[in-house]
């Protein structure tokens, strides 16, 4: 069954990832220049609406809770992501759509995924170095595993505790799908 | 030129895939996999990067620290490569190539080489740039412990602090990176 889920989700994610136009680097890079900024809209507004549903099937109870998985925030998420935007920003690939790119016949994304399991690699081999040098960069942020609207899940802290979650969580998707309705879909600078 | 949906069809049917797959399984993450894969390939050539251990939560154990981490979560999923979410990232390879063979306006050569924005400069400097480009992109990812699939989609969804802070240290590099690289670039449409 497992199996069978990863195969279909992934697949379909896969295929959602390139109709919407995520595996071409021509368009990210464009989202990134702010000329064309589809794919940024589009983001918002996916972050958004599923925020919204999300939140209202913890708060109704429908949702499995062990299926809610919150990533540590620690200052070497933040680094991670400026050497990320680097290579995202000249590349155009980011690690799921190089795999889309490449599933639809382009051969730059190949080298991206290529690099990418260099830079993997490079990561592996020097994580017990960075993580005695530098321990800081590991050491939580606000507690770590932590969410702005309270999952209502123990061992995940939640930032905004004495409020609704689902109020929270509302007015934060309402923002990003407003954000995602009024953004331009290109500056003419 | 490839079919491209229009943003809100997009949005919609990208954040329900993401809801589908918390709903069913667990949020959806790609760059782990990047590790994973190294991880088997090394394995063929080397006796002790995995071991099974059974004092270990997982029951495997790695002579690489960050192999070993969370119990041995990454060392296991390198000896059994039927996992869930290596199974994953291979689907939406064929994700990928199902949607472009089923779309009847095809990418040129030209485009399969470089997009538009990159074509003046040619293929192999092209195909150098996104060789370093991902070189960096998975460097940073495991260092922030995720990417755009885990920490700013599936986090953000979950409202999650570090899916904020990641998006903000990726653009904060991405768009001044990307404006001074293509400034010669033309404005082209996709």
């Amino acid at each position: 069954m497992t199996i069978i889920l990863a195969l279909a989700i992934g697949g379909l994610f896969g295929f959602v990832l390139h109709r919407v136009g995520a595996g071409n680097p021509q368009n990210l890079i464009n989202m990134l220049r702010l000329q064309d900024l589809h794919l940024a809209k589009v983001i918002l507004f996916a972050i958004g609406s599923s925020s919204l549903v999300l939140f209202i099937l913890l708060a109704t109870g429908l949702i499995n809770e062990s299926h809610i998985s919150i990533k540590a925030a620690y200052s070497g998420v933040i680094f991670g992501g400026l050497i990320f935007g680097i290579g995202f920003a000249i590349a155009g690939y980011c690690p799921g759509t190089c795999l889309v790119g490449f599933g639809g016949g382009r051969k730059d994304a190949l080298f991206f995924v290529l690099g990418g399991l260099v830079g993997a690699i490079i990561f592996t081999l020097s994580y017990s170095w960075i993580n005695s040098t530098f321990p800081s960069l590991f050491e939580g942020i606000a507690g770590g595993k932590t969410t702005i609207a309270d999952t209502g899940i123990e061992k995940f802290g939640g930032m905004m505790d004495s409020i609704p979650a689902l109020a929270v969580a509302a007015v934060i998707a309402v923002v990003f799908m407003l954000g995602a309705w009024k953004l331009p879909k290109r500056f003419n600078v | 030129m490839e079919i491209r949906w229009n943003w809100l069809k997009s949005g919609m049917v990208l954040g329900t895939v993401f809801l589908i797959a918390v709903i069913l399984v667990k949020p959806i993450g790609v760059s782990t996999q990047f590790v994973i894969f190294d991880g088997m390939v090394w394995n063929l050539f080397s006796e002790d990067v995995v071991s099974e251990d059974s004092s270990s939560k997982t029951g495997y154990t790695s002579n690489n620290e960050y192999l070993n981490k969370s119990g041995g979560k990454y060392a296991k999923n390198i000896e059994n490569p039927i996992n869930y979410g290596f199974l994953f990232v291979i689907a939406m390879i064929g994700g990928g190539l199902i949607s472009s063979k089923l779309q009847n306006s095809k990418i040129s050569s030209d485009d399969k080489e470089a997009p538009k924005v990159f074509r003046e400069s040619g293929h192999n400097k092209r195909y150098i740039v996104t060789f370093i480009g991902g070189i960096l992109v998975l460097f940073g990812a495991r260092l922030a412990g995720g990417c755009t699939s885990g920490h700013m989609m599936s986090g953000m969804m979950q409202t999650s602090l570090s899916g904020y802070l990641f998006a903000f240290g990726t653009f904060a590099a991405a768009i001044p990176v990307a404006i001074f690289f293509y400034r010669n670039s033309s404005k082209g449409e996709a």
